[in-house]
């Protein structure tokens, strides 16, 4: 058990570095860039580009339990919850919490 | 040293109608709950979240755990599941740059970059004057941060009654903030090309390549994206 508990020691440590390594090496790289620059701006086209892909593929081809949901249900309930956020005058709150209810309940009961 | 009035203007993002709180929240439940079944007991999970902040390198280091990975192979697998952190850094952190604040603070709290607090702060940063948009910063990710460690205390605390369809619940909370809040991002020809192709070219790229398929499509739809709208 002993052995057990530092190895896990061991993978959080490895994990946070390996995290925190992409995000010092672009405070040190920041230091040299300008906000107005071309650069910055082609920068921010990737970092929005790439969460949207993040958050596609989280939707589409997930990990974990939300494989167990079927992809038209996980893509319905996403769409209907983007609706309610632009109808709601972009509350953040009711899509949120509705999103959990309606995935729950439609994976239980279709 | 932090200039308390916008360390706390920051803090406060986290109540209101566009609040992180819920999607935080239930993603990071569902870690803790993760961390608990794999066999982590609750001081490890705390210093997980602690450490880590961030949602997918904590999925993976899980999934790479269970599988008896070396600390190498988890090394390289986080590291390139969380290096969008790179792009989205550097396309922060030169706004809240200013001469006259010390360099550790951009060096402590980029560990709060993560999708959340990011987006949160792209969307205020413009309202706070460039000297003072750090401490605004350190706020927010302050407030984002405790939320995830409370939340992690929560589900590994709650995962014996959390079933499966709760699980799947609180795992689709996360996707609808974040695909909610950057349909809110979309104000400009450049931003709606980097949203829409990313979202396409993203899943596009996995059949191709799954590991790399994030970056990919990210690095080529931001690409596109931004010489559509320099040169249009």
């Amino acid at each position: 058990m002993n052995e057990m508990s530092s190895n896990i020691i061991l993978v959080i440590l490895v994990t946070s570095f390996a995290t925190y390594l992409s995000r010092f090496l672009g405070v040190v790289s920041s230091e040299k860039i300008d906000e107005t620059s071309k650069i910055f701006k082609w920068f921010n086209c990737i970092a929005y580009s790439i969460l949207a892909a993040l958050i596609a593929r989280m939707v589409i081809f997930p990990s974990g339990v939300l494989q167990e949901a079927d992809l038209w249900l996980r893509l319905f309930v996403v769409i209907i919850c983007i609706i309610v956020y632009l109808l709601s005058k972009k509350n953040l709150v009711y899509p949120t919490v509705l999103s959990a209810i309606l995935l729950a309940l439609l994976n239980n009961y279709l | 040293m932090i200039n308390s009035k916008y360390f706390f203007k920051g803090f406060k993002s986290i109540k209101g109608i566009d609040s992180p709180a819920l999607a935080l929240g239930a993603s990071f439940i569902a870690i803790g709950a993760l961390l608990k079944n794999i066999g982590f007991n609750l001081e490890q999970s705390i210093f997980s979240t602690f450490l880590t902040y961030a949602l997918p390198g904590s999925l993976v280091m899980a999934e790479s755990f269970i599988v008896g990975a070396s600390l190498i192979n988890i090394f390289l697998a986080v590291w390139l599941v969380n290096a969008r952190l790179y792009p989205m850094t550097v396309s922060l952190m030169p706004l809240l740059l200013h001469k006259s604040q010390p360099r550790w603070k951009y060096y402590l709290s980029c560990h709060f970059i993560a999708v959340s607090a990011w987006l949160i702060m792209k969307s205020n940063y413009q309202s706070i004057e460039k000297k003072h948009r750090i401490d605004f910063w350190i706020g927010i990710g302050t407030g984002t941060w405790s939320i995830a460690i409370i939340a992690t205390v929560i589900g590994f605390l709650a995962a014996d009654y959390l079933n499966k369809d709760m699980m799947i619940g609180l795992a689709i909370v996360n996707p609808v903030y974040f695909g909610c809040m950057m349909v809110g991002a979309m104000k400009s020809l450049q931003i709606n090309l980097s949203i829409i192709l990313g979202a396409i070219l993203g899943p596009a790229f996995f059949f191709i390549s799954p590991e790399w398929s994030i970056l990919y499509g990210g690095v080529l739809a931001g690409t596109i994206a931004y010489f559509v709208g320099e040169f249009k």
